[in-house]
C-alpha cells in the first residue's frame, strides 16, 4: 500500500512542480548552477569510467573470440554495439544515479530539515518549482555527457584492441563502421532522455518527502539510488522493448 | 491584525489544537508559550498557513485564508516574515545572497535599490561586516540577526518567530529580543513569538498566550502575568529559584 501512495504522491508531485512559476532571472541563476552541479561536476567520473569500460569490453571480446572463422574486425563491432546501446546509455546512468541522485536527494533532504523548505514555502514560493524544475532542464544536458560517454568508451575499446595487439587499427575500424544502423542512435538518446528525467525527480522525490534529521537524510539517499537505478533497469526494458524488437 | 477563531487542527484522529480564540495587535510582541507538546508550533504553522486547520478560520486583517485566491494567498505570504528556530538560511547562499533574495524573488527593485535596502537591513542588525559569510562560517547568534533582517527585508505586516533565542547565550538572546521588539514598533508590524525563554516573557511580552494541552489556558501579558491564578502557567513560568524570586519581587510591586 506504501509503494502504491508514493507512486500517487510522485505523479501528484510531477504535476505540483510546473505550478506557479519561479522567477524567470532566478530561474536562469537556478539552471547555471544546476548544470554546473549535475553535470559539469560529473563529466570526469563519466570519462573516467567510459574509458577503461570501452578498454575492457575491448579485451573482454579480443580473448573470447578464439575461432578463427570469426573476423577480428567483430571487436570494433561487437564494442561499438556494446557501448552504444547498453554501456553509455543505462550503465552511465546507474552510475549516475549513485553520484547525481545522492547530491539531489541529500541536498534536499538537508533543506527539508534545516527549514529551508518550509522557508521557501512561507515566502510564498512554490518549493517543488524553485528546487526540482531547474534540476529538470540542467537534465536536458545529460545526452550531452552520454555522447562523451560513447566517444571515450569507443576510444578506450579502440586504443586496448590495438595498443593491446589484438588487431590491427584498420580492422577495428572496418568492424566499427560494419552494420551501422543510425536508429539504434537515436534509441539510445530517446531512452538516454528519459533517464535523465528520471535522475531528476526520482531523487528530487525521496529528499523533498524525506521526515526525520541526518540519518533519514542518509537512508532517503541510499533508497533514492536503489530506486533510481530499478526504475532506470525497468524503463530500459521497456523502452528497447517498444523501440527495437 | 491576525483574529484567531475556533481554531482546531488534528493529525491521525490526534487533536493537537482543541479550539483556539485570539487576536494578535500589530505593533505589538505577542508570545505564544506552553510547555513541550502543548501545540505551539503546530499553532505557528497554522498561522503561517503550512497546516490546513481541521476547523475554525484565522483572519488577516478580517480575512481568512479561504476567502483569498491563489494570487493573494501569495501576496499575503509576501507579507509575511518568518525567522525560524535554526534561522533556515539558504546554505548555498552568502548573508547578503541570503538577505537579498525575498527582494530578488518579489520586487521588481533595480540592483542598486536592492543593494541600498539590504545593506539597511543589515545594518539594522547589526551585521554590516558579515556580508560574504557564508552562513556556516557565523556564529548562532548572528545566524538569528541574519534570519531577522531576511525576514524584515520586504517590510512584513507579519512577523513570526519560532523559538528565536534557543540555542543562544543570555546576552545574544537579550538582543536578539530587543531587535525583534524595536522591529515591531518601528514598522508597526503585527509579531507573533512561539518561545520557551522566560526571559522573554518578562522582556518582550506585550501579549501573552499560554497554550496547555491545545487550548488557552491564559493570556495577558508581562506586568500581569506574576498575578495569573493559573497553577500550571505559575509552575511554567516561575519554575527556577530565580524567577520565584522575580515573582514575589513583581507582587511586592518592584
Amino acid at each position: 500500500m506504501n509503494y502504491i501512495e508514493s507512486i500517487g504522491q510522485y505523479f501528484m508531485m510531477l504535476g505540483d512542480l510546473f505550478k506557479k512559476m519561479t522567477k524567470g532571472s532566478v530561474l536562469r541563476r537556478l539552471i547555471i548552477q544546476e548544470i554546473n552541479d549535475l553535470m559539469t561536476n560529473s563529466l570526469g567520473i563519466v570519462v573516467f569510467i567510459s574509458f577503461f569500460i570501452g578498454a575492457v569490453v575491448s579485451i573482454q571480446m579480443a580473448l573470447n573470440l578464439s575461432n578463427p572463422l570469426i573476423p577480428k574486425s567483430l571487436i570494433g563491432y561487437a564494442a561499438r554495439q556494446s557501448i552504444i546501446l547498453e554501456f553509455a546509455p543505462t550503465f552511465i546512468s546507474i552510475i549516475m544515479a549513485g553520484k547525481v541522485g545522492s547530491f539531489i536527494t541529500s541536498s534536499i533532504g538537508t533543506m527539508r530539515v534545516t527549514e529551508q523548505i518550509d522557508a521557501l514555502e512561507v515566502m510564498g514560493i512554490n518549493s517543488l518549482n524553485y528546487l526540482v524544475f531547474p534540476k529538470i532542464i540542467a537534465m536536458l544536458f545529460y545526452p550531452f555527457l552520454i555522447a562523451v560517454s560513447m566517444f571515450i568508451g569507443i576510444i578506450g575499446a579502440y586504443l586496448a584492441a590495438v595498443i593491446g595487439g589484438f588487431l590491427s587499427s584498420e580492422a577495428f575500424l572496418t568492424g566499427m563502421q560494419q552494420d551501422f544502423i543510425p536508429f539504434q542512435v537515436a534509441y539510445a538518446f530517446i531512452k538516454t532522455f528519459v533517464f535523465a528525467f528520471i535522475l531528476a525527480t526520482v531523487p528530487s522525490f525521496h529528499g523533498y518527502y524525506m521526515k526525520g534529521g541526518a540519518l533519514e537524510v542518509g537512508r532517503a539517499s541510499t533508497t533514492s539510488f536503489v530506486w533510481t537505478s530499478v526504475i532506470i533497469i525497468v524503463a530500459n526494458y521497456v523502452i528497447t522493448q517498444i523501440l527495437l524488437s | 491584525m491576525i483574529k484567531v477563531k475556533n481554531l482546531h487542527k488534528s493529525f491521525d484522529g490526534t487533536e493537537v489544537l482543541k479550539g483556539i480564540n485570539t487576536s494578535f495587535e500589530p505593533g505589538q510582541t505577542s508570545l505564544i508559550i506552553g510547555q513541550s507538546g502543548s501545540g505551539k508550533t503546530v499553532f505557528l504553522k497554522c498561522l503561517l498557513g503550512l497546516h490546513k486547520p481541521t476547523k475554525g478560520d484565522i483572519y488577516f486583517n478580517d480575512k481568512t485564508y479561504n476567502d483569498f485566491t491563489k494570487t493573494k494567498k501569495s501576496l499575503l505570504r509576501k507579507n509575511m516574515g518568518m525567522v525560524f528556530q535554526g534561522g533556515a538560511l539558504f546554505d548555498s547562499m552568502t548573508v547578503y545572497e541570503n538577505v537579498m533574495f525575498p527582494l530578488r524573488m518579489f520586487t521588481k527593485m533595480t540592483k542598486a535599490e536592492m543593494d541600498n535596502r539590504v545593506t539597511e537591513v543589515l545594518d539594522r542588525v547589526n551585521l554590516s561586516n558579515a556580508n560574504d559569510k557564508f552562513p556556516s562560517e557565523i556564529s548562532g547568534g548572528m545566524q538569528k540577526r541574519v534570519s531577522i533582517a531576511r525576514a524584515i527585508v520586504n517590510k512584513p505586516k507579519f512577523l513570526f518567530c519560532d523559538e528565536p533565542n534557543s540555542g543562544l547565550d543570555p546576552n545574544t538572546a537579550t538582543i536578539i529580543d530587543q531587535l525583534i521588539l524595536e522591529i515591531t514598533k518601528e514598522n508597526n508590524i503585527t509579531t507573533v513569538v512561539n518561545t520557551h525563554d522566560m526571559n522573554s516573557v518578562f522582556e518582550i511580552g506585550e501579549k501573552i498566550v499560554y497554550l496547555q494541552g491545545g487550548i488557552i489556558e491564559w493570556e495577558g501579558n508581562n506586568k500581569i502575568i506574576h498575578n495569573a491564578d493559573n497553577k500550571d502557567l505559575i509552575s511554567f513560568v516561575y519554575s527556577s529559584n530565580l524567577f520565584k524570586k522575580v515573582r514575589v519581587a513583581q507582587q511586592k510591586g518592584y
